[in-house]
């Protein structure tokens, strides 16, 4: 019998590098110049599943990403790495979910899968900091979680003992399968693409991908990367995007800042010396 | 329909820090709504809850003990929140944004279906109108946040879910005692109605836990690094410059992630928020989600070589320079200023 390890995926716009031009004169976000990449800490888990592929012989892991149709990008990127199969899940009725959305669409994915030993995903993505996916997947498929993982100590086809990264220290866990995984950006980067796998992998594309492009659908059938819509997957439509998301946004404002009384120095010894002594005399330095 | 908080016990058998806050916070938005506030206590052989308490405002504590229960495990704190808010129906649940809340709340959220939003700057009530139904909402609970790296604040509503769920890091709201001699009532929780030996699927073997070494929330004055300052050696002169005015070092997320100092120094929505008498920017070009952290500071220096850096329009003084050449000028005017003295 099969190890099934899933690793859940995310393509994330790439909020750590905003340039200059990543705002719109209006203040609002220019989406198209951030590029999109495979969220960091979804790499360190994809590295902490093909460790474990290393340790337990017949493991398949399986790369599952939910979004646009471009997300295909991130899943041929797993596969380079590594990864065995990989699936989208898409569908325009998954507009607007938020992690609870999410998770519950994510857990008909895994569930469609069958039977799964243990899921890892990254701890949050960077567009939305929020940590939530992950433990939400765990509820929905009733699994106990083990978050911030930094190392797996030991595993076996039984049980597997993981080191956690917390606020203050770091602490052992054991628990046997299935459960949730999520990985701290602590935990080991990812191994690089693989020469062979690229060249065996780069032709792979979704279903939506080869009419988009208008390819002859002439594609041998294991060689297509899995894609599945709401309907694939039994989904509740009331459950899905925005119908399914308890949290709705009542507004965004963008960054308006309030100018200050702003003294501008220059970095001469003159003014340091002045600027100094005015902190000084105002009994700003010193406990 | 009260509001509720989860009070976090530390290593050192105490309230975690963020929990107060959230009790003060509780208790604002508590008596807007004119509800009751109560605080969910979970672990082993807690001292004086109820001296800890009460002067916060807490009208109900929700006491749940046994050795099973400390250290914190994700299932059982799971099963007795979600079966206790289920009878309890609260309309607000505040968590710290700690490792043990960010683990817990989400599955809570999700098992009870409700809205949940991460890191809370701010929590206000408010109402609301549905621009299609025309319904109106009375006293949501607006969880705002900084969203999309930084770049906008979003004021999150759940119109129908309830609870109301949010998580806050520690520092972002302040404690304050409310009525040294408030009194309210504790409520002992059967704790195995609650929890089931499925709870305890995961075993902790070992842990180590360090103390905590550095304070830059209580610090009145903090010296901060951004990725501006180029390397961990120029770090160096960060400790230098705050040996001199015993300020305690900071750093923005990007400086951590670069590695050029340790993540306990992070100020900003994902690390600690602060409130120094004096803070000086050294190479942070000002980012939202550093600028949340750091805003309510009395003054703000800046050093930076971009003039139009986001965070000289919040600072009282800027230094338009590089600083690794402004940093040792500081520090001399400082030894030559003590010397005078």
């Amino acid at each position: 019998m099969n190890f099934n390890i899933i690793v859940l995926i995310k393509q994330v716009p790439d909020t750590r590098n905003v340039g200059k031009d990543a705002m719109k004169s209006d203040g609002t976000v220019n989406r198209t110049a951030l590029p999109a990449i495979f969220n960091p800490e979804d790499l360190n888990a994809l590295e902490m599943a093909l460790r474990i592929k290393e340790q337990i012989p017949n493991t398949v892991v399986t790369a599952i990403t939910m979004g646009p149709v471009r997300a295909a990008d991130i899943l041929r990127e797993a596969l380079y790495r590594g990864a065995d199969k990989a699936v989208l899940v898409t569908d325009k009725k998954f507009a607007g979910s938020d992690t609870l959305a999410t998770s519950y669409i994510l857990s008909l994915a895994i569930k469609k899968i069958g039977r799964v030993n243990l899921v890892i995903g990254g701890r949050q993505a960077i567009d939305g900091d929020t940590a939530q996916v992950g433990p939400q997947v765990a509820e929905k498929l009733n699994i106990p979680q083990i978050t911030y993982a930094e190392e797996v100590v030991k595993v076996t086809n039984d049980n597997i003992q993981i080191k956690r990264r917390l606020e203050r220290g770091v602490e052992l866990v054991e628990v046997a399968y299935p459960c949730l995984i999520t990985v701290h950006s602590s935990a080991p980067p990812c191994r690089f693409k693989n020469a062979k796998k690229v060249m065996k992998y780069k032709k792979y594309y979704t279903v939506s991908e080869q009419q988009n492009e208008n390819m002859n659908c002439i594609s041998i059938l294991d060689r297509v990367i899995e894609e599945w819509n709401a309907s694939d997957m039994n989904a509740n439509m009331e459950m899905l995007g925005l119908s399914g998301s308890p949290t709705k946004v009542k507004k965004i404002d963008n960054i308006v800042l309030v100018q200050k009384d702003n003294k501008l120095l220059t970095a001469s010894e003159y003014d340091i010396a002045l600027l100094m002594e005015d902190l000084s005399n105002n009994h700003l330095l010193g406990k | 329909m009260n509001v509720f908080v989860y009070c976090e016990i530390t290593e050192e058998d105490a309230f975690a820090e963020v929990s107060l806050e959230l009790l003060s916070k509780g208790r604002k938005l508590a008596d807007k709504l004119k509800v009751k506030l109560e605080a969910v206590v979970i672990g082993n052989k807690i001292a004086n809850p109820e001296e800890q308490l009460f002067p916060y405002g807490v009208d109900v504590i929700h006491l749940a003990e046994d050795k099973r229960l400390f250290p914190y495990t994700t299932l059982p704190h799971f099963s007795i929140i979600t079966k206790l808010f289920q009878e309890k129906r609260p309309q607000v649940a505040l968590f710290g944004a700690t490792s043990v809340g960010r683990d817990l709340a989400p599955r809570v959220a999700s098992k009870l279906r409700c809205g949940l939003t991460a890191d809370c700057t701010a929590l206000e009530i408010g109402e609301h109108t549905d621009t299609k139904t025309g319904k109106v909402y009375t006293e949501l609970l607006y969880q705002i946040r900084p969203a999309f790296g930084g770049n906008i604040i979003a004021t999150i509503i759940n119109p129908e879910t309830r609870p109301q769920m949010a998580t806050v890091r520690e520092g972002v709201m302040t404690k304050e005692i409310y009525d040294p001699n408030y009194k309210g009532v504790v409520e002992k929780l059967q704790v195995e109605h609650y929890i089931s030996d499925d709870d305890f699927a995961v075993k902790i073997i070992s842990r180590e836990i360090e103390a905590r070494k550095i304070n830059i929330k209580n610090a009145q004055i903090i010296v901060a690094g951004g990725y501006g300052m180029g390397s961990k050696e120029n770090f160096n002169k960060l400790h230098e410059l705050a040996a001199q005015t015993g300020a305690e070092v900071g750093a923005t997320r990007a400086a951590v992630d670069a590695g050029f100092t340790e993540s306990e120094r992070q100020i900003g929505q994902t690390g600690v928020t602060v409130r120094p008498k004096l803070y000086i920017a050294c190479g942070i070009s000002g980012a939202v989600q550093h600028r949340s952290g750091m805003e309510e500071s009395a003054k703000i220096i800046s050093i930076n070589t971009d003039p139009n850096a986001p965070i000289n329009s919040i600072a009282d003084y800027t230094v338009i320079g590089d600083v690794n050449d402004v940093l040792p000028k500081m520090i001399k005017a400082i030894m030559n200023t003590k010397i005078k003295k």
